[in-house]
């Protein structure tokens, strides 16, 4: 049984509520922090807990605190970055709907670690329930004295706001965040500058992720040094994986990091195993954006050892044969799935995602859209393959922001691994529109790869 | 500061982006620039056509950057170097770059008022492949009048925002801008509001391909056949200094434009009187032929060669080029 951090007390009843939600050691973070502790003595334990950004990229939270600039007589902001988006990650929509005032008690910690006075939760236009139960509990909170003016008495100043975005997923990137919570177009900005340097309304600003901002409040209470000692190497602490696809048990697990894959998706504790008793074909195991992996390569990195949940063991093997944990949508796909199909509907969500700003995203993630499309539906030709690659060669490391890394990624590591399942959709088009290729041999031990 | 680019050398002002340095410099290492304009602030990052290698990143910490980054949006620092042309990586990018930019692009221009004068048909040219791999339908729109001045072809358009920054910085306010996002986004006014405006007409000229085209002139004549010359008049408009380029076929004036430098870059904004309304001899002081590129297929009606430029090479080590390529094609 792994240690439980965020979720914690998330089956206690009325959990979502200020009395219980105090009751049960909450705001002691807030406390603790504000009376006892100077901002830099947080940024400085956020720093030694190791905590990296839940949001995708895996950025450590303390170095990036620590690089804001503090001009003088500029205000400063955070903004919470809940405009969770990824299809197969929905982690924060859990957190948020279920236990919102961890989420408002790590904002006040990490504000006032950053000296913030004004903090802004963006959080997608979809959630309206989550946006509801999130400004409830503001009130509370504030009703109770932990927001507002002179927080607890200590003087410290802090308004907390949501505010709720369009629906577009390009607003997730914090650059793009921040030009729609000014109330512009949600285009990424070019960086430099970066927003710790010129951000919101140009002020220094920090954006997190909504659990790396809930991980603080444990990390203040235990100490840095006790959150550290959780996971593995340069992985610390606890994860939410919001585990989706074809598993038993599907939903939100926290998971210390450094569990074992095979323990993760097949122990009754998380995913159960693959539901209907089919076997695992390929996972995707950060969100959409990160490389899919045939059930071999997952399991086992190419070197035979056991793959585990971290930053570092999931990326082993770089983007040949490893994957990255990106937000921590991990979606299983058995064997009746169609790797072809998935790569297709993946390209067509970043399609209608792209903002159009700059030329290869926006003109490359429609091209491959289409030639996926034709793929699938049995008139592709064998030359599609090598130029979807190209393609997404042309993209990749040439836009502005990484939604088009975000976009090739997927479709280039699909052809890597499944290429004979793309090549029989191009020779056997007929059969490839009524049946699917099945599990071949995706699932067999890994053949050590020949020293060259 | 001092960046090296290409291998050339030269000391410019600290906050100089990358392109700037390098058109400091001139020549063919000078990246493309499709979205870029330097008369509109904000501008540029996103056309990627400028992108750059930076191999190391300056005196102080001379690891390279990463990826490759947009030149015009880059700023140096000292002890900078850059590879631009030299960099086969940058090469291969930028081909990629203007594939993508032309697979939505119509290819019309047989009938486009821009050809021959157009930034994307030059980038084509010299870093496009022959044929496309795009086998797919291309994004079309219906032409939209924006005032009675200016026609919008947003199929022609490769969404550089210069004419969103332009009516946002020269005209006094903003009533066209983006709509929609990736590639089905489009130019427009939404309502189809006339752009109404003193300054409006600037847009044409900061297009850098047919998707704004000047009403007053559209299907009149190609670039090439119109003898471009400079003038000016003395214009009321306190903004306006009436310094333009007048279009002319015979003794028409068929257009009149804002003065462009070498980059295809206005020189001084001009106002729609100036633009549109003063299409006679008498009404500019006229101060001699502009100066076009050789390499710029408007140089074909240059004024010291009024007959077409010779077709058939007089060297013999071309003729005898030709002849090897020739048999080279035609052998199967």
């Amino acid at each position: 049984m792994g240690r439980k951090l965020l979720l914690e007390h998330i089956n206690v009843p009325g959990i979502n509520t200020f009395e219980v939600y105090r009751k049960k050691g909450g705001y002691a973070s807030v406390e603790k922090a504000l009376k006892t502790l100077t901002p830099d003595a947080i940024v400085e334990e956020v720093k030694k807990s190791g905590l990296r950004g839940r949001g995708g990229a895996g950025f450590p939270t303390g170095m990036k605190w620590s690089f804001l600039a503090k001009p003088e007589g500029v205000p400063r902001y955070l903004v919470c970055n809940a405009d969770e988006s990824e299809p197969g990650t929905f982690k924060d929509r859990y957190l948020m709907t279920h236990i919102p005032h961890l989420l408002i008690e790590g904002m006040i910690v990490s504000s006032f670690a950053l000296g913030a006075h004004t903090s802004y939760i963006y959080v997608r236009g979809e959630m309206m329930p989550q946006i509801r139960i999130l400004e409830k509990a503001i009130a509370e909170a504030k009703n109770a004295g932990f927001l507002g003016k002179n927080i607890l008495g200590t003087g410290y100043d802090l308004e907390l706001y949501v505010q709720p975005g369009g629906g577009a997923y390009i607003c997730g990137e914090e650059t793009a965040l921040l030009e729609s919570l000014e109330g512009k177009r949600g285009n990424p900005r070019i960086k430099p500058p970066f927003p710790a340097i010129a951000g919101l309304y140009g002020c220094p600003t920090v954006v997190n992720n909504v659990e790396s901002i809930a991980a603080v409040v444990p990390i203040i209470n235990d100490g840095g040094e006790e959150y550290a000692k959780i996971g593995l190497g340069r992985s610390t602490g606890t994860k939410l994986i919001s585990a989706g696809g074809n598993l038993k048990k599907p939903g939100v697990y926290e998971i210390e990091l450094g569990l074992s894959c095979e323990e993760f998706l097949y122990s009754d504790e998380y995913c159960g195993g693959i539901a209907n008793g089919k076997r695992l074909k390929a996972v995707v195991a950060g969100g959409s954006s990160v490389p899919i992996l045939p059930a071999n390569l997952f399991l086992k990195t190419i070197n035979n050892e056991p793959r585990l949940m971290s930053y570092e063991s999931l990326s082993d093997g770089g983007f040949a044969t490893g994957t990255m944990l990106g937000s921590g949508g991990f979606i299983a796909f058995d064997e009746d799935q169609c790797i072809v199909r998935n790569t297709w509907n993946f390209a067509r969500f970043y399609h209608h995602e792209s903002c159009g700003q700059c030329s290869p995203c926006r003109e490359g993630t429609g091209w491959m859209e289409k030639v996926l499309h034709r793929l699938e539906n049995g008139h592709g030709k064998v030359s599609d393959l090598d130029l979807l690659v190209d393609v997404s060669k042309k993209i990749e490391g040439n836009t502005i922001c990484p939604l088009g890394d975000a976009a090739a990624w997927p479709v280039a590591s699909a052809i890597r691994h499944f290429r004979d399942e793309f090549e029989w959709h191009v020779t056997n088009a007929a059969e490839a529109v009524t049946r699917n290729f099945g599990l071949a041999h995706y699932a067999d031990p890994l053949v050590k790869a020949e020293a060259v | 500061m001092k960046v090296t680019i290409d291998g050339i050398s030269i000391d410019v002002e600290p906050g100089t982006t990358i392109l700037n340095a390098a058109r400091q410099i001139g020549g063919d290492i000078v990246p493309p620039a499709m979205c870029y304009y330097s008369k509109l602030a904000g501008s540029g990052g996103k056309c990627r056509t400028c992108l750059v290698k930076v191999s190391k990143g300056s005196e102080k910490d001379p690891r390279p950057m990463p990826k490759l980054v947009a030149s015009c949006r880059t700023t140096v620092m000292d002890g900078m170097e850059v590879q631009n042309i030299t960099s086969p990586e940058v090469i291969e990018a930028r081909k990629g770059v203007v594939e993508m930019l032309l697979i939505n692009h119509p290819l019309d221009c047989p009938i486009c008022d821009q050809a021959g004068e157009c930034d994307l048909q030059n980038l084509g040219f010299e870093h496009g492949a022959a044929k496309t791999r795009y086998e797919f339908d291309r994004r079309t729109f219906h032409k939209i009048d924006i005032g009675d001045k200016i026609q919008l072809h947003m199929t022609r358009c490769i969404l550089c925002y210069r004419c969103v920054f332009t009516a946002d910085q020269i005209t006094d306010h903003r009533i066209h801008g983006i709509l929609n996002r990736g590639d089905h986004s489009e130019i427009s006014t939404y309502i189809q509001a006339a752009v109404d405006n003193d300054f409006s007409g600037n847009v044409i000229d900061v297009c850098p391909v047919g998707a704004l085209t000047d009403k007053t002139f559209r299907f009149k004549n190609r670039v090439w056949f119109t003898k471009p010359v400079e003038a000016h008049r003395d214009c009321d408009h306190e903004k306006c200094n009436g310094k333009v380029t007048l279009w002319y076929k015979g003794d028409d004036v068929l257009r009149v434009t804002a003065r462009k430098d070498v980059y295809g870059e206005v020189e001084e904004f001009i106002c729609n009187t100036c633009r549109f309304d003063k299409k006679k001899t008498s009404d500019w002081v006229i101060e001699g032929p502009r100066k076009v590129a050789n390499w710029s297929v408007q140089s074909a009606n240059h004024y010291e060669t009024l007959h077409p430029l010779p077709v058939l090479q007089t060297n013999p080590v071309l003729i005898e080029a030709n002849k090897e390529q020739f048999e080279r094609e035609t052998r199967l």
